[in-house]
C-alpha cells in the first residue's frame, strides 16, 4: 500500500501527517490509516491525500498493527523527513511562524548572503569584460 | 431668660409689651429667605473610580512595538509602562530611532514578541505631557507680544530623556541586531498581509 500525505482535508488537525493507504472504499474514498503519526483508522477521500513515492508492503485491509510493524521496519517516518519534499514543508511551516524580529534577521542575512554573491558575480564580470578586450 | 422648649428646636423667648405676647417660640435656625419653588432631584453621589485600560496581553513593560500612526508610524519602539490614564509611555530609545518618551494608546500600536529586560526607570506620570496653556492677556497688551522665548522641548524632558536612555540603551545593545532592528521602520511587502504574519 502507498504511503500518502493527508493534504487540505476535512480534518484540520491531520493537515499534513504521514498515513498509509489500507484498501480501496469506492471511486472517491480510501481506508487509510497512520499508527505511525497520530492518525486513527479513517475513510477518507482521494482528493485529500496526496501520494508519496513510498510503499510498505501490507495486504488490503491489514489491521493498525500490521500496518505499524510494516512501517517501522520499512522506516518511512525516517526516509521521509529526509526528503526534500517533507524540508520543504518543514521551511514553509517555519517561515510563516517568524516573528517581526525574525523576519528583519532574515533580511539581513539574505543582504550579507547576496552580497558575497554579487562580490563574486562582478570579478567574473570585470573578468570576462578583460578577456573579451 | 432663654430658655429651650423641650421636643423642639426653638427657644422659648420672652418678649415684653403689653399686646406681645409673653413668650413665644423662636427657631434656633433660621428658614431660608428663599427657596426655589420647584422641588429638583438631586443626582445620585458617584463613586467610582476609573481604572486604567486593560493592557492586552501581548503589551508588557519592555515589550517591543511597531507604532502605527503619526510622525513615528511604522517605527519599532520599546513600551516603559502603562501610565495611570491608560496610555502607554513608550521611548524610541530617542537614541535609536529619534522617538522621545511619548504617550501612545495601544489601538494604535502592534505588539511583536520581542521583549527586553527593562531595569527599575524613574517615576515617571501623565503630568509631565500635560499641555501648559497661554497666560491670557489683558486689553492693553492683546496686540503686543510678550511671550518670552521658550525652548520647544522643556528642559526637564530632555534631562528625563537621557536618563531614561541610559538605561534602556544598554540592555537593548545585549540582544545582537536589537539595535540596528529598532532602527528600521517596518513596511509591508507585496505578499506581505499582516493577518497572516506573526508579530
Amino acid at each position: 500500500a502507498v504511503v500518502s500525505t493527508q493534504s487540505t482535508g476535512a480534518h484540520g488537525d491531520d493537515k499534513g501527517k504521514l498515513v498509509a493507504i489500507v484498501d480501496v472504499i469506492d471511486q472517491n474514498r480510501a481506508l487509510v490509516d497512520g499508527p505511525c503519526s497520530g492518525v486513527g483508522r479513517k475513510d477518507i477521500n482521494f482528493k485529500a491525500l496526496h501520494l508519496t513515492p513510498f510503499t510498505i508492503p501490507i495486504a488490503h485491509s491489514a489491521r493498525s498493527g500490521a500496518v505499524r510493524k510494516a512501517w517501522e521496519k520499512a522506516e518511512v517516518t525516517k526516509k521521509w523527513s529526509e526528503s526534500t519534499w517533507a524540508k520543504k514543508l518543514a521551511s514553509r511551516e517555519k517561515r510563516s511562524q517568524l516573528s517581526d524580529f525574525d523576519r528583519f534577521k532574515l533580511m539581513k542575512a539574505k543582504q550579507a548572503r547576496n552580497r558575497i554573491i554579487n562580490i563574486e558575480f562582478g570579478k567574473l564580470r570585470n573578468a570576462a569584460r578583460k578577456a573579451k578586450k | 431668660k432663654t430658655k429651650q422648649v423641650h421636643g423642639s428646636s426653638g427657644i422659648n423667648a420672652e418678649y415684653g409689651g403689653e399686646k406681645n405676647g409673653s413668650t413665644r417660640e423662636v427657631p434656633l435656625q433660621k428658614q431660608p429667605r428663599f427657596y426655589p419653588t420647584v422641588d429638583n432631584k438631586k443626582p445620585l453621589n458617584n463613586r467610582r473610580t476609573p481604572k486604567p485600560t486593560k493592557l492586552r496581553s501581548s503589551i508588557s513593560p519592555g515589550s517591543v512595538v511597531i507604532l502605527l500612526a503619526g510622525v513615528h508610524r511604522g517605527k519599532r519602539v520599546v513600551v516603559l509602562k502603562q501610565l495611570p490614564s491608560g496610555l502607554l509611555l513608550v521611548s524610541g530609545p530617542y537614541k535609536i530611532n529619534g522617538v522621545p518618551l511619548r504617550r501612545v494608546d495601544q489601538a494604535y500600536v502592534i505588539a511583536t514578541s520581542t521583549k527586553i529586560d527593562l531595569p527599575a526607570l524613574p517615576e515617571i506620570g501623565d503630568a509631565i505631557f500635560k499641555r501648559k496653556g497661554k497666560p491670557t492677556k489683558n486689553e492693553k497688551e492683546m496686540f503686543i507680544d510678550n511671550t518670552p522665548e521658550e525652548p520647544k522641548i522643556s528642559p526637564e524632558k530632555v534631562a528625563l530623556q537621557k536618563e531614561v536612555d541610559a538605561l534602556v540603551v544598554p540592555v537593548v545593545k545585549k540582544t545582537p541586531m536589537l539595535q540596528s532592528y529598532l532602527k528600521s521602520r517596518f513596511t509591508l511587502t507585496k505578499g506581505q498581509y499582516p493577518h497572516e504574519m506573526k508579530f
